[in-house]
Order: C-alpha cells, then sequence, then structure tokens
C-alpha cells in the first residue's frame, strides 16, 4: 500500500495531477433513503473498487527509478506459469483501478518496455530489487541512454 | 420483465476473476420501490410502476403526494413502468434492488444519449468531409443531396439537423457485477446519456434466457 498517495482526492490542490478532474472530485453515490441527506463523495470511482475480493493485493511500495522484478501470470494453451520481467520502473500513472507502470529493460541490446496494469489479478508479486534516486516522474530520457549513462543512483 | 432504474456513475475498467480487464460502466442501480401496481382487470394490462431517487416533500405537488401516501413510500423522482407478468405478486412498497440481475445475464439498458443540439451531416451521420487545406474550399459540407434524375430529394436524406437527446436503447449488455448492498450495477460496455443521467434497465429482450 502506497500511503497517503493512495487515496487520490483526500490530498488535492493545484499541483496534483488530478486536481482538474473535476468530474472524478464531483462523483458521489447519493444514498437513495431521503433522510439520510448526506452524500459519501467517492473522489474516485474506480477507487471504489479496489478493495474487491479478487483485485486485494498487497502491493509494495515503488516509485520510479526503482528497478523491480515482476511476477506474471501467463496462460500457455491450457497452462498456466509465472514469468518474470525485470527492469526499471520509468512511469507510473493513473490512479484506483486504474492505475498502470511501465518497466524498461534492455535484452540483448533491445530496449524493451512493457506496461503493467498495477491492481491486475494476473500480477503475482512486484519485487523492488534497488531503489533509484531519479529527479523526475517520467523517466523517457532513459531511451537515449545506454551502458553507463543509463545508471540510476541508489537511493537511501 | 425484470426491470430497475438506476443512475450511470461513470466508465471504469475492471477485472474479472479470470484477470481481463473489462471496460465497464458504473450504474447505481435502485433501490427502487414499488408505487402501483396495474392489473388486467382493472387496467387493461399487467405491470407494475417503481419509483427511483429521493425527493423532498415540499417539491412534491398534492397529486404525487396522494399518490404516493397510497402506497406508503416516500415522494421520488422518477416514476416508471416495466410491464410483468403478473403484478399482484408484487407489494407496494416492496423494493427492488440489484440483485434481481445475475452476473454474467445480458440486459438491455435504455437511457437519454447527450444533446448536441444542431449537427452537421459530418458529426450525425458520419459523412467525409472534404479537405481542409491545399485550397480547398469544400469541407463539411453534405454536398449533393440526390441525383438529376428524378428531380426531387427522397424521403429519409440524411441531412444536418437536430442530434442527440433522444431515447436509445443498447441491447444485450453483459453485466459483470452485482452489489445490492451498495446499489451497483456494472455492465460491460458504454451506455446512453451524460453520467448522472437516468436509466433503465431491463432484462434482454433478444437473448435466450438460460
Amino acid at each position: 500500500m502506497r500511503g497517503e498517495a493512495f487515496l487520490p482526492c483526500v490530498i488535492a490542490g493545484p499541483g496534483y495531477p488530478w486536481y482538474n478532474l473535476t468530474w472524478f472530485c464531483s462523483l458521489h453515490i447519493s444514498r437513495v433513503s431521503a433522510e439520510s441527506e448526506g452524500f459519501f463523495k467517492m473522489s474516485n470511482l474506480s477507487g471504489l473498487f479496489t478493495g474487491e475480493e479478487h483485485l486485494k493485493k498487497e502491493i509494495s511500495d515503488f516509485r520510479p527509478g526503482d528497478t523491480v522484478r515482476v511476477h506474471v501470470k501467463v496462460v500457455e494453451g491450457n497452462r498456466e506459469r509465472t514469468q518474470i520481467f525485470e527492469g526499471v520502473v520509468i512511469r507510473r500513472r493513473g490512479g484506483g483501478l486504474d492505475e498502470t507502470f511501465t518497466v524498461r529493460r534492455v535484452s540483448y541490446g533491445v530496449g524493451v518496455e512493457r506496461i503493467f496494469p498495477l491492481r491486475s489479478p494476473r500480477i503475482e508479486r512486484i519485487e523492488v530489487i534497488r531503489r533509484g534516486r531519479v529527479r523526475r516522474a517520467r523517466l523517457y530520457y532513459l531511451r537515449k541512454l545506454r551502458g553507463r549513462a543509463a545508471r540510476i543512483r541508489e537511493r537511501r | 420483465m425484470k426491470g430497475i432504474l438506476g443512475k450511470k456513475l461513470g466508465m471504469i475498467q475492471y477485472f474479472t476473476p479470470a484477470g481481463e480487464a473489462v471496460p465497464v460502466t458504473v450504474i447505481e442501480a435502485g433501490p427502487c420501490t414499488v408505487v402501483q401496481t396495474k392489473t388486467r382487470e382493472k387496467d387493461g394490462y399487467e405491470a407494475i410502476q417503481v419509483g427511483f431517487g429521493p425527493k423532498p416533500e415540499r417539491l412534491t405537488n398534492k397529486p404525487l403526494k396522494g399518490h404516493f401516501a397510497r402506497a406508503g413510500v416516500k415522494p421520488v423522482r422518477h416514476l416508471k413502468e416495466f410491464r410483468v407478468e403478473d403484478a399482484r405478486s408484487y407489494d407496494l412498497g416492496q423494493e427492488i434492488k440489484a440483485d434481481i440481475f445475475a452476473p454474467g445475464q445480458k440486459v438491455d439498458v435504455t437511457g437519454v444519449t447527450k444533446g448536441r443540439g444542431f449537427g452537421g451531416g459530418v458529426k450525425r451521420h458520419g459523412f467525409r468531409r472534404g479537405p481542409m487545406g491545399h485550397g480547398s474550399k469544400y469541407h463539411r459540407r453534405p454536398g449533393s443531396l440526390a441525383a438529376k434524375g428524378p428531380a426531387r430529394v427522397f424521403k429519409g436524406r440524411r441531412l444536418p439537423g437536430h442530434y442527440g437527446n433522444e431515447r436509445v436503447t443498447v441491447q444485450n449488455l453483459e453485466v459483470v457485477k452485482v452489489d445490492p448492498e451498495r446499489n451497483i450495477l456494472m455492465v460491460r460496455g458504454a451506455v446512453p446519456g451524460p453520467r448522472g443521467g437516468l436509466l433503465i434497465i431491463k432484462e434482454a429482450v433478444k437473448t435466450a434466457v438460460k
């Protein structure tokens, strides 16, 4: 679980990326009985369902710049097995059920990026191997860099 | 014919237990109260009238107040009828919740589409437009209306005009999730109307029930 960023609209204001998603913030579920006048405001519709049984999952805390090992379930014919994808997280986007992250790795000299839905039940586990210190949220600049230049300093 | 009224809350992506991400519309469905039952003897057909959405007493006029008092229910904003086999099997004031539907079942969803005002042929009927540049002055016009031969325009010619704000039914949408406690119904795919719009959800007419 990611602490406060996990409840997006509890903290909101200019400067937060979701500030302008006014409809997200104004979405509410009205109670249909007339006596209870209070609406309970649901800031984020998809956030409503993150607690659902089959979607409930411990999500390790990781950020762009971290090196992770993602365990993905893949279906081959009628067999299911776990595949591992390891690389640097270069982006995390979206919120609630819709959140995704992009992992980049260089495999045999070819850059490979894979986008994973964070909440997908197909993702078994995300291991954080190394925490990196980076100064931005989207690490697209890594695409242009090779080898030693593409290193990320470790965060302590 | 099972049916319920609801409010469109918006669309999200939802994961099935198999791990597949599906686009769903989240609907606040019910609870609806039965306000009136209509019988063949009295009204000539069998139906139930259901209400949805709270409405303050002060906004309810006297005739309606009487109507609600008769059923012993709180005033509601929307009243709609559903044809049923036997209206007598329903009690006045009975609650209808989202659990009349089950995941996997197909439903038809009716709503009023977003009004788009006076729309041109391109927006309204998907006409192709002309080039926007290269010296072209023919951008989004409807073009020729007919051939020279008949010397008239045939009926049904698609032309610019009022677009949207009409009642539309989307058939055979799959129910993905039902949560009667939170009055939530999730349906695969898009549904007409804006967020907050009234929806009528019925059992699918054209799918054979298993």
